[in-house]
């Protein structure tokens, strides 16, 4: 039996460090809270404990005193929010250059897709000093990614996609636990995240076996399901070109407007009567059970890549639903009146 | 004793399983729940036992997983939930208010039948197999992932959760329109006012869970899709709807026990109640704001941030009235007359481990800490402090100040004492690790752990073993007294309330005369003023 008695796991992310110091203070003021009445209440029984010649003095209260005392806790627990609420909000954002990479989590195992096309399984590598955004989605049940040394945490579900981020600041190996119960091998569910400095993640990306970048082999799916037949950008084509679509808004044949992220896209294949694009039929088929989650992040990568390409003034009939960049001031507007902050796009503006 | 009294009134089965009589019916309820309290708690021994390694190496997984399911599901439905309302409110509400009985009789012993019949089908979950979805039941995995009696047990815990909503129903009725004369609603004792609030939450929230295991049972018996993606459905739809429930039902567990402290300290401080009004308000304070803080157990489950941060703010706001009654149980003892028999021990320990259990409440609402502790030890660690440190604690100090009333014989004080003290030392031994071993990063439900969790499981481990003990005493010499016990006499802790002013048992219709209030409750000051 290993007898080390650690009280905190390793600081391993650029957030580790003020989660804790906020977790110290928490525990600081809780034990001053416990400690204060545990004492007052061992002081009040041996002070007043029961004497033959002593009798109890009736009290009914005192309202100033129950106002201070509702008050002064009141005060403290907001700023404890305000507190939390400021870190979870930097835990909550990755910033806009984070290396991506795409996490599919299934009964009991993870598999990882760096853009460079490396897989791995049950381990994780990433380079030390910059964001790291991880995009997640399982293949079965509701799964857990959670690396206690990063300090960061997310739900992993079955019908959409969550994303998590993390600075990693120092080499080592962390464990990556799945943190929602999950069936029989839940604890079984174990990964490692392995950082390395920048240098050797560059040189464990070459070493590896990739049969080519996610992007490439995105490509190879959508030539392979024939996605290519009708999603061209010709005027005749059945389906909405896909260049420049990545990350902005979208008119559907309801006159709603949606963002094309991550999910929109994934729901498109899987789901393609949910949201019609203005102007087309709803003739898609659906390619659930055809296409697996990490072909449809292969995909996404695809689709995404086809965004950061110049791609030539669109003609009208062909792409009415993509918004030129004159139109995309008043889309943004008819969001924000509807409460819905349209996310910031992710691809280069052609 | 008196001659004759509720419990030899009448004999026979016949007497017991129809009675009408809502004394007898709280003590077929304490059968009952015993029974499922010592079960849940062999699953929880055989969980500590498998965690004294890291490998999993006593049970195989699946069962591991049955185990901890188990362990919650007859813990919190079928021992929790009634504890003190169906055994102690059941007894006492109506004594207290000065009533023959609750305000519907028969509805009571169909309550305890409901009750009978929900935890039957629990138990025949169990035979066939055990479920292994955790008490949390989350979909997909419930409803399409597992092959155990998944709706057995759903159908069992919804059907006991009727006969929760009609001990509500019945105490608020009763609260309403059975008081005896003179006791407004300014009168009221601690118990009543905790026990309604309760009861509020009782009948307004178990329908949602009802629902939501109904549509559980659909969909994976029928096929309809409702929480599986598959299917068509929402996850997430099932964590919102089973948490508009279950978090008010820990405020439906944790109230009754504070109006249980709030008799306890006044007696055995020989005061009336510091802050009377507040203490009463504070708990339909509870009750309201438990209704809209259910997703803080969801800020990682994709809700979006602003729906976090909402949640977040209520969940703080939640916790003020408890801190003001934690305050002013305190202050009640200030300048009391104060002595430690068996109830005000357990009393005591209720205010130090509620205060911690609560306090770490307020870790897991913060949103930049939950993200971290979420679905580690530390939640299992800050729960079992509120519930068990504080709801058991509650109740057993409640069972021991009133079994002289229930029963006519006073327990042994030095055993209790000693078990008072066991189960103190082997609870803190037990769970105070657990939040180390959270924020270190184990997570919950885990049947193997890496090895550096070994040292800190292991304490917890032996803490469990000494539990027990504390667990077991009790039930020990209760036992021993209804044979042995000294005869308690009417009013063995010269406590003020109506109960105390009856015959120890109390006749089958409570009082031979229709009691008249003219004081405050908790008038230690004077001599008792009640008027026949």
């Amino acid at each position: 039996m290993e007898f080390k008695l650690p009280l905190f796991p390793e600081q391993a992310s650029s957030v580790a460090g003020q989660v804790d110091a906020f977790y110290l203070f928490l525990v600081l003021l809780t034990t001053f809270f416990s400690l204060l009445i545990a004492l007052m209440i061992v002081f009040f029984i041996i002070k007043y404990r029961k004497r033959p010649d002593h009798k109890a003095e009736q009290i009914h209260g005192s309202t100033l005193l129950e106002i201070v005392w509702t008050a002064i806790p009141l005060g403290i627990s907001m700023i404890i929010f305000v507190w939390g609420a400021v870190l979870y909000y930097h835990l909550q954002n990755p910033p806009k250059d984070a290396l991506e990479i795409y996490g599919v989590g299934k009964q009991w195992m993870w598999k990882f897709q760096h853009p460079g096309g490396q897989r791995e399984i049950n381990t994780l590598h990433v380079p030390t000093g910059r964001p790291v955004k991880v995009t997640l989605i399982s293949q079965d049940v509701i799964h857990d990614f959670f690396v206690p040394a990063f300090r960061i945490k997310t739900d992993v579900l079955p019908n959409r996609y969550m994303h998590t981020w993390f600075t990693p600041t120092r080499e080592g190996n962390y464990h990556l636990f799945c943190s929602q119960y999950c069936g029989t091998n839940h604890s079984g569910m174990i990964g490692e995240v392995v950082v390395m400095k920048p240098e050797d993640y560059a040189e464990w990306l070459a070493s590896g076996k990739a049969e080519g970048s996610m992007a490439s082999m995105g490509e190879k799916l959508f030539q392979e399901f024939g996605c290519t037949t009708c999603h061209r950008p010709d005027a005749g084509a059945r389906g909405p070109s896909l260049l420049g679509l990545y990350g902005r808004p979208v008119r559907l044949s309801d006159n709603r407007v949606v963002i094309a992220d991550d999910n929109y896209i994934r729901e498109s294949i899987l789901n393609p009567n949910a949201k019609i694009v203005s102007g087309f039929q709803p003739i898609m088929p659906t390619f659930q059970g055809v296409v697996s989650e990490e072909g449809l992040i292969q995909i996404t990568e695809y689709i995404k890549h086809l965004s950061q390409q110049d791609s030539e003034p669109l003609s009208n009939r062909s792409n009415p639903a993509v918004l030129r960049d004159t139109e995309v001031p008043t889309i943004q507007q008819e969001l924000k009146g509807r409460g819905n902050e349209p996310a910031a796009p992710s691809g280069k503006k052609p | 004793m008196p001659a004759k009294h509720y419990l030899n009134d009448n004999y026979g089965i016949r007497s017991w399983l129809l009675t009408k009589d809502h004394k007898r019916i709280a003590i077929l309820y304490l059968c009952t729940i015993t029974f499922f309290f010592f079960l849940g708690g062999m699953f929880a021994a055989l969980i500590r036992l498998e965690l004294l390694t890291p490998e999993g190496d006593l049970f195989h997984s699946d069962t591991y997983n049955k185990l901890f399911t188990m362990h919650g599901v007859n813990m919190i439905f079928f021992f929790l939930i009634p504890s003190v309302p169906a055994v102690l409110g059941n007894f006492i509400l109506p004594i207290m208010l000065g009533a023959k009985d609750l305000a519907f009789p028969k509805i009571n012993l169909l309550s305890w039948y409901i009750f009978i019949v929900g935890a039957g089908f629990g138990l025949a979950a169990l035979i066939g197999g055990g479920v292994d979805t955790g008490w949390t039941f989350y979909t997909p995995l419930s409803t399409g992932y597992v092959r155990t009696p998944v709706i057995v047990l759903a159908v069992g815990i919804l059907i006991a959760g009727f006969a929760s909503i009609f001990t509500g129903l019945n105490f608020i009725v009763t609260t309403h329109r059975m008081r005896a004369p003179g006791m407004t609603w300014g009168r009221l004792p601690l118990m009543v006012w905790a026990n309604y609030a309760a009861s509020l939450i009782m009948i307004l929230g178990t329908p949602v869970i009802a629902i939501t295991l109904i549509l559980v049972a659909l969909e994976r018996g029928f096929h309809i899709g409702v929480f599986d993606p598959k299917l068509g459905g929402d996850p997430v739809l099932f964590q919102h709807m089973f948490w508009f429930y279950s978090h008010p039902a820990v405020y439906i567990m944790i109230l009754p026990g504070m109006g249980v402290i709030s008799e306890i300290v006044t007696c055995f401080s020989r005061k009336r109640v510091f802050g009377y009004t507040f203490i009463a308000f504070s708990s339909i304070a509870i009750a309201v704001f438990g209704f809209v803080v259910w997703a803080h157990h969801m800020f990682v489950a994709g809700i979006s941030t602003y729906s976090a941060l909402v949640f977040s703010l209520l969940s703080f706001a939640v916790a003020i009235p408890s801190a003001v009654k934690v305050f002013n149980w305190t202050a009640t003892m200030y300048k009391g007359s104060v002595s430690l028999e068996t109830p005000m021990l357990y009393a005591l320990a209720f205010i130090g481990l509620f205060t911690i259990g609560g306090l770490t409440g307020l870790f897991l609402a913060a949103l930049g800490t939950d993200i971290h502790i979420h679905d580690t030890y530390f939640v299992v660690a800050h729960f079992h402090y509120v519930m068990v440190g504080g709801m058991v604690t509650a109740y057993l100090g409640g069972i021991h100040f009133w079994w002289p009333k229930m029963t006519g014989k006073m327990y042994p004080e030095a055993p209790a004492k000693l078990a008072a003290l066991i189960t103190f030392i082997g609870f803190n031994l037990t769970f105070f690790p657990q939040f180390i071993l959270g924020y270190l990063g184990m997570p919950r439900r885990y049947h193997a752990y890496p090895p550096e969790f070994q040292v800190l499981n292991v304490l917890s481990s032996a803490g469990a073993s000494v539990l027990a003990v504390g667990f077991i005493m009790p039930l020990v010499y209760f036992l021993w007294s209804l044979k042995f016990g000294e005869a308690a006499g009417d009013n063995p802790w010269d406590a003020k309330g109506l109960e105390w002013q009856t015959t120890s048992p109390p006749p089958t219709h409570n009082f031979h005369e229709v009691p008249i209030v003219t004081e405050d409750p908790y008038n230690y000051g004077e001599e008792a003023n009640v008027v026949h």
